[in-house]
């Protein structure tokens, strides 16, 4: 009874999907961890027992990403307590320039809530998170639509049932950035109501244009996003819309990475 | 080992120690007499600053310890009962779940931001030094009536505090209770509650032994604030409370966080013979407590106390409750080790003493010496205090005060409800009810905790308990480097399901009663979501014990629970007594608070409150008739006052009615489609919230039989009561067990449609559009805190 809705990919080439199923096995996550970070357990959790990818974790204070690392997780929390501004300080430290090279390399980079906030306080993402509209901490599920193709938006539903949990989540850019932004087609997702429709109403924080998450890097290769996919993502919890986006970024990098066999010719 | 005895000498600067002092920091003239009797000399300041706070009422339970005994504190799972830092019981697979509820009520009333917030971190710390992960809390909060005009900052205040501290520390708040009474408009009450997990083999307790072992202060350094706040919570307000600021602490949820994974970080490479946290009286009683329990001695260094304000006194450093601090006793040759890990957590440690066998609480300082100072005086440190521990400990003051019946309380049993004149309209009064701010929703306190962090949040707030997943690596390393190592070692998955629940109005009327029914709640609240009940934490909220009034009301609220407990098998292993809830001689209601945790055995048990699809069948498990409705919502409303005779639970169907429950709910083939309890607003608000509080509003026809008086009937909130959604291909089973046992089962109605209609044998009752019911119950606390 608590199932209500449980997201299945569409599979239709069964070819695809081995190509799927033989590069899960072979992707490596990392999850990013900061003193002040709270959602790594889940993120941790999702990527490793529910998407069930190779999941290790790396220290703020580490200068370098564990070798091989495909996909980065920065995960929300309040990264050295984020009294100053969310993310402000954890600009600097040590892993961060490791993620800019990362990135300029084109490797995949998923920064989520406080992650988000880190990536556009590091200018690896435009624009700022603000004080949410009605100022108060809010945690409750609200919808979302994908907007835009791209390596993590690629094949999802129409809308996705998410988690929010922040006090600090308006997003807003000056009006050039959002214009290139809408130009360049990388606005990833918008806050919207169940159907599907983007209204004030259905914006949790008062982000401009309703963004929820926003794409960066050379390739689309980094997001942000302020709702918490890694937070519902198995039946347990009532909803697994979230896991939606991890086999989203598996897909798509799937279809991108050289075959096994080359692979670790290389290597 | 035998240690130099040098006779206390007082610091320079200090007041002179005599009777009248002594009064000023509530220490009665017998007890300061009996401090200079067994000292044989007069204390030095530092020390009567000690004993103050050691002999408070917060810290000593001095007017309680008496009637405490009497409660059940132990069963097969019991690991570790009352007199630790929390306790803990035994959930399987070598794991343990570890909690405790305390109070922070008189520094919320002060500050109720800071107040709150550190109620949460206390209680926190109080887990996490028994070396478990806190996956956890909840909170029971009191508020003066909605329309006073003190009552929405405090709301506002104390909710942010509470959010504020959880989410940042990331720890889910998932539940509670919240209630208004004109007798808490002087005295509100936040009442706290953490809940961990631990490995059996990796608790830690609060012991300080092995002769010469070193002493370690990790956390924040020591500032002035929350001097004496145990000796604050001990005392009456009268109207110049707000002035007490001072001695409310102040929260860093950032360091508490760096603290908890030090700590466990610490706990998992087993490094230490015990760990306290410095919580009310600080380092005073954690030190003493952890000498106490192992019947050891300390001696302290004050000039190695890390600070964070010049020109601290002995007293100061003695008293000063700045959070975020642990005291540990090292194994020895590990204090190297415990050092590199607070290093890498770029926390403050600092070796400030050693263990004895003297028995002796023996604290030294250089007079004039401040490690602050850019060129500190040579340090010389003096004996400032030396005090027997037992003197602190087990000998401080315990008083069988005198008892009373309030006369007043016959005359306020003797009302009767059906002197209410009937309501026009029951389907308005019922949208009445449900907008009232003690029946409606929570969502705008819960959506300002962080509810899902961590990720296991399996039943949210706004059910009958939360429940909650946490994920254990079987080698038992549950600190950052254990989890994130986890896929090497192999994990299980443990589901809790948390509640915490209280009602003075109950007790007011009836205190045996009262306490009979919360502890009966709190647990058929967890059995509604698919929980067993292992184990009970008890926050005790009364006024001040020298009325013989209220002890009276606080000893029988202590029997009533008691028997609850024996009848239900569950047993009480951690708890907290908050007395002098007072303003100007006013008392709050008798408040005992229970949290109870559960243990869910599989995924597919966890049930949900909600009706969640048209045609099931409706079915009430337990007594068919609502009344008599004293002390309900119902007559509140109506009349003002609490008064009316109160419905009596009958303890051993509670037993039966909770076990057939969760049989059912363990059924593989799944009879049950959900469980909620009926209590506050009775049956009809009971229903009215299962057809609106799922994702989406599913309604219902129910029709009541019997001859019971309509508001009786719809209002009355006799305990023991479950309504179920039942597959209608197994109503008739449901009901067979329910026979079998001896509980009554009624077949109400089906789900379905966009109304809630209640007829009564036949005749319509209540009908009411789920939407309208739905912003009435969202909105209620809309009076006080706007939209």
């Amino acid at each position: 009874m608590r199932r209500v809705r449980q997201w299945q990919p569409a599979l239709r080439d069964s070819a695809q999907w081995a190509q799927i199923a033989c590069y899960r096995a072979r992707m490596h996550a990392t999850v990013v961890v900061f003193p002040g970070s709270n959602a790594d357990a889940e993120m941790i959790h999702t990527l490793r027992d529910v998407v069930q990818v190779r999941t290790e974790v790396a220290w703020h204070r580490d200068a370098e990403l564990p070798a091989g690392t495909d996909l980065v997780a920065i995960p929300g929390g309040f990264s050295y307590g984020d009294y100053l501004r969310c993310g402000a300080i954890a600009k600097v430290s040590p892993i961060v320039a490791a993620i800019r090279r990362h990135v300029d390399r084109g490797g995949a980079v998923l920064g989520v809530c406080n992650g988000f906030q880190i990536l556009t306080e590091a200018g690896l993402l435009p624009g700022a998170l603000t004080r949410n509209l009605h100022l108060r901490f809010e945690c409750r599920d609200i919808f979302v639509k994908p907007v835009s193709e791209g390596p993590f938006t690629s094949g999802l539903p129409r809308v996705l049932r998410l988690p929010i949990a922040h006090a600090e989540g308006r997003y807003q850019a000056a009006p050039d950035v959002l214009a290139s932004l809408e130009k360049d087609g990388l606005v990833a997702l918008r806050y919207c109501d169940s159907a599907g429709a983007i209204t004030e109403d259905a914006n949790p924080n008062g982000s401009l244009s309703s963004i929820a998450g926003i794409y960066g890097g050379p390739k689309k290769n980094v997001l942000g996003l302020m709702p918490h996919p890694e937070r519902m993502s198995e039946p347990l919890v009532g909803y697994s819309d979230g896991r939606a986006i991890f086999d989203a970024i598996v897909r798509s990098m799937a279809r991108s990475s050289r075959p096994a066999a080359q692979l670790s010719a290389a290597s | 080992m035998t240690e130099a005895r040098a006779a206390a000498v007082s610091f320079p600067g200090d007041p002179h120690v005599d009777a009248t002092l002594a009064r000023t920091h509530k220490l009665s003239p017998d007890e300061y007499a009996r401090a200079v009797s067994v000292l044989g000399r007069t204390p030095t300041y530092a020390e009567l600053g000690v004993l103050s706070v050691m002999w408070s009422e917060h810290c000593s339970y001095k007017s309680s310890r008496v009637h405490l005994s009497r409660l059940p504190t132990k069963g097969p799972r019991v690991i570790q009962g009352p007199g630790e830092n929390a306790g803990v019981v035994d959930i399987g697979d070598n794991f343990a779940v570890v909690f405790k509820m305390e109070s922070h009520n008189h520094p919320s009333y002060i500050e109720p931001y800071q107040g709150a917030a550190t109620g949460v971190g206390g209680i926190l710390r109080d887990v996490f030094t028994m070396g478990a992960r806190p996956i956890a809390c909840l909170d029971a909060l009191r508020f003066g009536r909605p329309d006073h005009p003190k009552t929405p900052s405090l709301l506002r205040g104390v909710v942010a505090g509470i959010g504020g501290y959880g989410n940042s520390i990331g720890i889910p708040t998932v539940g509670g209770d919240l209630f208004f009474d004109p007798a808490y408009d002087g005295n509100i009450l936040v009442n706290a509650m953490a809940v961990g997990v631990v490995h059996k083999d990796r608790i830690f307790y609060g012991r300080a032994s092995g002769v010469g072992n070193p002493v370690i202060y990790v956390g924040a350094r020591t500032g002035r604030d929350g001097i004496h706040g145990a000796t604050m919570a001990s005392d009456e307000f009268s109207a110049d409370g707000p002035s007490q600021r001072p001695t409310v602490q102040v929260g860093d949820p950032f360091m508490e966080k760096l603290l908890l994974e030090a700590c466990l970080e610490i706990f998992s490479e087993d490094l230490l013979v015990g760990v306290q946290d410095m919580g009310a009286a600080g380092l005073t009683s954690s030190s003493v407590e952890m000498a106490g329990r192992s019947g050891s001695g300390l001696d302290l260094d004050l000039d190695l106390i890390p600070r964070r304000a010049k020109r601290l006194t002995p007293y100061e450093m003695l008293l000063s409750e700045s959070q975020e601090r642990m005291l540990m006793v090292a194994k020895p040759g590990n204090e190297q080790r415990v050092f590199e890990i607070c290093k890498k957590w770029e926390l403050d440690v600092a070796i400030v003493g050693h263990v004895t066998t003297t028995g002796r609480w023996v604290i030294r300082a250089t007079p004039g010496y401040d490690p602050l100072d850019p060129h500190p005086i040579p340090r010389a440190p003096v004996v400032v205090c030396d005090l027997p521990v037992p003197l602190l400990h087990d000998d401080a003051p315990k008083y069988d005060r005198p008892r009373k019946d309030d006369p007043t309380r016959a005359q306020r049993l003797a009302f009767d409800p059906s002197t209410i004149a009937e309501p026009a309209s029951y389907s308005d009064e019922l949208l009445a009810t449900l907008a009232s701010p003690n029946i409606g929703s929570r969502q705008w306190v819960y959506r300002q905790y962080d509810h899902i962090v961590r990720g296991g949040t399996a039943i949210r707030p706004g059910g009958d308990a939360a429940v909650v997943r946490a994920i254990l690596p079987t080698d038992g390393r549950i600190d950052g480097v254990g989890l994130g190592r986890m896929a090497e070692k192999g994990s299980v998955e443990k589901l809790l399901a948390v509640a915490a629940d209280g009602q003075g109005r109950y007790c007011e009327l009836d205190p045996v009663e009262g306490a009979k029914q919360i502890v009966a709640e709190v647990c058929r609240n967890v059995v509604c979501t698919g929980g067993l009940p292992v184990g009970l934490t008890d926050c005790l909220n009364f006024g001040s014990p020298e009325r013989a009034e209220i002890m009276d009301q606080f000893s029988k609220a202590i029997d009533g629970m008691a028997e609850a407990c024996k009848a239900l098998s569950v047993p009480i292993v951690s708890g907290n007594v908050s007395l002098y809830n007072e303003t100007d001689g006013r008392a709050i209601l008798p408040t005992p608070m229970l949290g109870c945790v559960g243990l869910v055995e599989h995924r597919n048990h966890v049930t949900q409150a909600a009706f969640r699809a048209a045609d099931l069948t409706i079915v009430l498990l337990g007594p068919s008739t609502g009344g008599p409705l004293g002390g309900s919502e119902y007559v509140v409303r109506k009349t003002g006052k609490i008064q009316g005779p109160l419905p009596r639970i009958d303890l051993e169907l509670e037993r039966r009615l909770q076990s057939l429950l969760l049989d059912l709910l363990r059924d593989p083939t799944h009879p049950v489609k959900s469980a909620h309890d009926v209590s506050e607003g009775g049956l009809s608000v009971a229903l009215a919230e299962c057809c609106i509080v799922g994702p989406e509003a599913v309604g219902a026809v129910v029709n009541l039989p019997g001859d019971e008086a309509p508001a009786a009937a719809l209002f009355g909130e006799q305990p023991s009561r479950v309504i179920l959604s039942v597959d209608p291909q197994r109503a008739n089973d449901v009901l067979e067990r329910a026979s079998a046992v001896g509980v009554s089962a009624l077949v109400l109605g089906k789900t379905g449609t966009s109304r809630l209609t209640i007829l009564r044998n036949g005749a319509p009752l209540v009908d009411i559009d789920l939407s309208a019911a739905k912003k009435a119950r969202d909105n209620c606390l809309a009076p006080i805190v706007g939209t």
